[in-house]
């Protein structure tokens, strides 16, 4: 499990104090480069909590399996309101597929 | 060398040594408790979502559901641990269990109710959440508390005075300042520990596990040093878990009644009456040793809609499962392939962790553990944590009131800086990742993990003890670049620390308790007549010995 950071997208939350990926990651495996970007220390060291990808306010970072468990190409990105996360599955051929979860909702 | 080091030193009342489930709401209930005393959460990452809860979860499986009991959830703890808990200390949890669900319910944690406004119950003593945002939840809840929150502090020791825990060293994370956090108490919530053993998946998967990778163990270990009694080591946790992505099987088995099948087809559960928690684990070893496997939880049954709302559901707690339902083609109705996970040292599902009396106070004065890092009381899962940081917070401030504020010496306070800061200074060293290989190696090989069938014997936890005092003479040659680095090296350390005391434990019990968690191929069966009772350790900082205790089973009468 890792994620990938969309470096034309990702602006390191400038402006803020802190990144908000850079705070949420529970293992403090993300930092801004040299450039204001956001990157991974390891990739090998994420837990697939999703913290970041929720956190982040332009959608830059998305997740995807590594290849000994998935890795066929699907990747999945979050938009994070204050009453609802819209996940946006790709899958490997293209299709896209969009869950809207309510905050309130129990599942 | 400490010259160049910056020191920054903290007072306060009450200090909370992480600051996930247990010590958030320990937080809380202090502050509610008395609102003019200082207290201080020290936390090695950012609370919003530190910990166990950063993905979130689905369900509270520590409720008193209409028709349950203290009593009865005594019972069922007792009987699926083999017979051997803590009584007193299930109990008090029990009896806490509805009142800090109904707190968080206040905090904003959504919990499903039927019309009249009750809970819908999942199971006997489990409710439907939407615990996505659970962690920032509690985490709000602390802050608005008035507690001071120091995020990015890495407790590294605590501070023992005259016998007593008078506060908690740290490094600084970001800042790699080193903290003398001087406290008249101290509750200790850390967590347990994963990443002892190899792990299910190598390499670039390696952190996909069960149980937080970032919690290390470090509160064990800095009881262990501190020459604190520790329980129940042996008693290791193993979780059932979707093969590959780890992700929870209960959302499954008990959200959606997929019951484990093998590749034959066949409910092998059946065999077993109504199995507990590790004979669920230990029939589905059994199966693929029979050459009956995979195994897997079938949910061939589940309409498209129930489909879709399970890809909801791990969405809020395990996203990596719908990304493996995408990657492979496949939809939820595909059975799922289930294996066991590698064994963790955690107290909130199995029972490893300090030796605790009823208020949470553990033999060191001044010092109270609360959650996965207490011991004997298995299955108290989230919101038993939640108790035991009430009950802890409670003691502690009783304990306080006559008690001044103390600190470590000058030469003292040197000495772990030198500790801690010492992997700055190996230039030609391992670094952590390859001493975290080596332990991890060693364990599952001689220490029961996976690749070893979790199988325990004599002769193979010989060689474990063994290579587990040259790896810790090997950590002498850490190198770190960085206090990133360092915080990693630290990992290592503390998880030797705890392995060691983890090995002594697994030697000492002389049968087979609890299956998978601890089976002793040389002891297969269980010994009541001999072995219903506590194998506790307290470490012996001047020699570097353990010291084996045991301790008598309590019954509590009804």
């Amino acid at each position: 499990m890792s994620i990938k950071i969309n470096e034309t997208v990702c602006n390191g939350c400038g402006g803020a104090e802190e990144s908000f990926c850079v705070r949420v990651c529970p293992g403090d495996l993300l930092k801004l480069s040299a450039g204001g970007k956001a990157a991974i220390r390891d990739p090998r060291d994420c837990w697939d909590c999703a913290a970041c990808v929720k956190a982040c306010p332009r959608q830059a970072i998305e997740m995807y399996l590594p290849a000994q468990i998935g890795g066929r190409g699907a990747t999945l990105k979050a938009k994070t309101g204050r009453d609802k996360i819209i996940w946006t599955l790709k899958h490997p051929e293209g299709r896209e597929e969009v869950f809207e979860i309510e905050a309130e909702k129990v599942i | 060398m400490s010259d160049k080091i910056s020191k920054v030193v903290i007072d306060t009342d009450l200090l909370i040594i992480g600051g996930g489930a247990a010590g958030c709401y320990a937080a809380v209930v202090a502050k509610e408790t008395n609102p003019s005393i200082d207290v201080t959460i020290m936390e090695k990452a950012h609370i919003e979502r530190s910990g166990c809860l950063a993905a979130g979860i689905n369900a509270i499986n520590a409720y008193l559901n209409p028709g349950e009991t203290s009593e009865t959830f005594l019972e069922y703890v007792k009987k699926d641990s083999s017979g051997l808990v803590r009584d007193d200390l299930v109990y008090t949890i029990a009896e806490g269990l509805n009142e800090v669900t109904r707190k968080v319910e206040s905090w904003g944690l959504p919990i499903l109710k039927d019309e009249e406004g009750n809970y819908v119950a999942r199971g006997k003593r489990s409710i439907r959440i939407n615990g996505e945002r659970f962690k920032p939840i509690i985490a709000r809840a602390a802050l608005q508390s008035g507690t001071r929150i120091l995020n990015r502090v890495a407790a590294t020791n605590y501070i023992v005075v005259d016998n007593r825990v008078v506060g908690a060293y740290g490094l600084g994370v970001r800042d790699g300042k080193f903290y003398i956090i001087r406290a008249k108490g101290v509750i200790c919530a850390t967590g347990g520990a994963a990443g002892i053993y190899r792990p299910n998946n190598d390499g670039s998967a390696s952190h996909k596990m069960w149980y937080s990778p970032f919690n290390t163990g470090t509160g064990y270990a800095m009881g262990i040093r501190a020459g604190a009694e520790m329980t129940g080591f042996e008693m290791r946790f193993i979780a059932l878990r979707v093969k590959d992505t780890i992700a929870p099987t209960g959302t499954l088995a008990q959200g959606v009644s997929a019951p484990q099948i093998n590749a034959k087809g066949e409910k092998y559960l059946q065999r077993w009456g109504k199995a507990t928690t590790p004979q669920r684990l230990q029939a589905t070893l059994e199966e693929n040793q029979a050459g009956r496997g995979p195994c897997y939880l079938d949910t061939s049954h589940l309409t498209p809609q129930q489909a879709n709302s399970l890809k909801e559901a791990y969405l809020n707690m395990c996203p990596g499962m719908v990304l493996a339902w995408a990657d492979y083609g496949v939809e939820p109705n595909k059975p799922l392939e289930i294996g066991g996970s590698e064994p963790y040292i955690v107290g909130g599902h199995t029972q490893s962790g300090y030796w605790v009396d009823i208020h949470r106070r553990t033999t060191l004065a001044g010092l109270y553990a609360a959650g996965d890092v207490a011991g004997g009381s298995p299955k108290k899962y989230v919101t038993g944590c939640f108790v035991e940081g009430k009950l802890a917070a409670q003691a502690a401030l009783e304990y306080i009131k006559g008690v001044e504020l103390t600190g470590p010496s000058p030469e003292e306070a040197e000495m772990e800086i030198r500790r801690v800061f010492a992997p700055l200074r190996v230039e030609q060293g391992f670094l952590p990742t390859e001493l975290e290989e080596a332990l991890q190696k060693l364990m599952d090989e001689y220490a029961g993990g996976i690749g070893s069938g979790y199988l325990l014997n004599e002769e193979k936890l010989l060689i474990a003890r063994e290579k587990l005092v040259a790896l810790k003479e090997q950590a002498h040659q850490l190198t770190a670049r960085d206090s990133h680095d360092l915080v990693l090296a630290h990992e290592v350390i503390d998880r030797i620390d705890v392995a060691r005391v983890l090995v002594e434990h697994l030697l000492h019990r002389k049968e087979t308790r609890w299956p998978c968690y601890q089976t002793r191929t040389d002891f297969p069966q269980r010994d009541d007549e001999n072995w219903l009772k506590f194998v506790n350790s307290v470490y012996d900082p001047v020699n570097d010995g353990i010291r084996m205790v045991e301790r008598e089973l309590i019954v509590l009468s009804s």
